[in-house]
């Protein structure tokens, strides 16, 4: 504990809350999380300062999953009606998933393909002011067999992926599981048996928790090695 | 997001070979802590933890005209408000049906367990009695609320001091209470709901099973030596057979005295 703290203190870092002004003055451009209001810059999320150069941006600690397009995203199919299907994707606005980003041809009764309740590996195509297209036409994408889902915060999915995918790869090897990580915080696991996918869902809560660590991928790894003995 | 088939699916499979995800065996609680006397404004109240699932239940007293056909006796009243901040799930608004189920069951135990001696509990016959109102609210729901709920208003109830009536104005005096307890008797009631998923049964589920279970038999028991049985609610669409309800009741039973240990021990009987 006394060395999380001792590192914690070396790169200590602000915490903005929506309304509190975070800097002065015009050098400063506002980034993601913020916004100018004359002279002043102003937080509109609750996370971690970060100023590097002009810029100014907030790192969020919480907050609901915003769609961007070109995200991979896991769905859950809500309904099915004659052009698509309605879909859950964590998001604060409706998500579609028409019939026409499918990469086969469908004919008839749609939930054959996609049932209510399944879940879909998809991508952000569009994100418009009345909702959120999706699309499967591309590999890798579609819907998910067996498994598990777990649900974390949105915020955290970069540490649970961490740099360049060392820890999303690390959490694969150590528990022979696959594993798929959507940009919402909708996280799929499947291995051979439930003991493995629930080691997996374990160390992804473990990341979760510990997120604020620094060398958490270190931290994983000794995590997994006590787990062993 | 609601629960998916997949989940689904694993914790029907994980349940057929006998285990849970929490590694608990089947008919184990989780962790359970009680606090007593959390909230200072009211005349009782409790805390309950259930794993992650975590209740808080207020007793609160006032006067009232007695119903006409109970003259002599006092009221009772459960209200539970589920609220947005412990789950997602749920949302501000008139009670749901969840919540209005939830504070019926644990009335309903509470009630008809003959826990509350109401009879002591009259001022005036047909004119004035004491009016107890249990107040339910989650902090976090992670599943098993019907149980944690009736835990802590039983604990609440014990918890509860009288308020202190002014006999001239006729009006009990707020913050002011006096020494004596509720009017109790030693029935104590407890909830104890039972789990349908697959062949198997469970108790105590998290949200995920919860979601996942196809029937749920929740039911009040009471007494020391000799439990009994006072209230029972079916839910879920799943059908129950002779056995699976034989074996609930002798499961409830041994549960119901582990649970009555806990009670026992967080008020200090």
């Amino acid at each position: 504990m006394n060395e999380e703290k001792s590192m914690n203190e070396e790169n200590k870092r602000e915490i903005g809350i929506p309304g509190e002004i975070i800097v002065k003055g015009s050098d400063y451009l506002p980034g993601e999380g913020t916004r100018r209001n004359g002279e002043e810059i102003l937080a509109t999320k609750f996370g971690l300062i970060d100023i590097s150069g002009r810029l100014v941006k907030i790192i969020p600690l919480s907050g609901i999953y915003m769609p961007r397009p070109g995200n991979v995203v896991i769905g859950r199919v809500l309904d099915a009606n004659f052009s698509g299907w309605m879909m859950d994707i964590n998001a604060p606005y409706s998500s579609f998933l028409p019939v026409v980003e499918c990469p086969r041809f469908i004919k008839g009764d749609l939930t054959e393909f996609l049932a209510i309740g399944d879940m879909v590996v998809c991508k952000v195509d569009n994100v418009k002011p009345k909702g959120v297209d999706l699309t499967i036409k591309l590999r890798g994408l579609g819907k998910l067999e067996n498994g598990m889902i777990i649900f974390i915060n949105s915020n955290k999915v970069p540490r649970v992926i961490g740099r360049e995918g060392s820890m999303i790869k690390m959490i694969k090897d150590e528990t022979k599981c696959d594993v798929v990580v959507g940009q919402n915080g909708v996280i799929w696991i499947s291995g051979s048996n439930v003991e493995d996918e629930l080691k997996a869902k374990e160390a992804i809560i473990f990341v979760v928790e510990k997120s604020f660590v620094e060398g958490l991928t270190e931290k994983v790894k000794e995590w997994f090695d006590g787990r062993k003995k | 997001m609601e629960i998916s088939n997949l989940t689904k699916q694993r914790i029907l499979d994980y349940l057929n070979e006998g285990k849970r995800f929490d590694s608990r065996n089947l008919e184990d609680f989780r962790k359970i802590e009680i606090e007593i006397g959390v909230s200072k404004n009211a005349e009782g109240s409790a805390r309950v933890k259930f794993g992650n699932t975590e209740v808080i239940a207020g007793v609160k007293i006032a006067t009232a005209e007695p119903y006409t056909d109970h003259e002599g006796e006092g009221t009772l009243m459960t209200t539970c408000e589920l609220l947005p901040l412990s789950s997602p799930r749920f949302e501000s608004g008139p009670p749901s049906i969840e919540a209005i189920e939830i504070a019926r069951i644990v009335d309903r135990g509470v009630r008809e367990s003959g826990f509350i001696d109401f009879g002591k509990l009259c001022i005036k016959e047909g004119e004035k009695v004491y009016s107890i109102m249990l107040d339910i609210y989650p902090l976090n729901e992670d599943g098993n609320m019907i149980d944690a709920a009736a835990l802590a208003c039983v604990v609440a109830l014990k918890n509860a001091k009288m308020p202190k009536y002014d006999e001239k104005t006729g009006k009990i005096e707020f913050g002011k209470l006096t020494n004596k307890p509720i009017p109790l008797t030693d029935k104590t009631p407890l909830t104890i709901t039972f789990h349908k998923i697959g062949k198997k049964i469970i108790v105590d589920p998290t949200r995920e099973e919860e979601d996942t279970s196809e029937a749920r038999v929740s039911m009040a028991l009471f007494g020391k030596k000799e439990v009994m049985i006072t209230a029972m609610q079916k839910g879920g669409e799943a059908d129950l057979t002779e056995e699976e309800l034989e074996k609930m009741l002798d499961l409830g039973v041994e549960k119901f005295k582990e649970l009555s240990k806990l009670v026992y021990k967080a008020v200090g009987e």
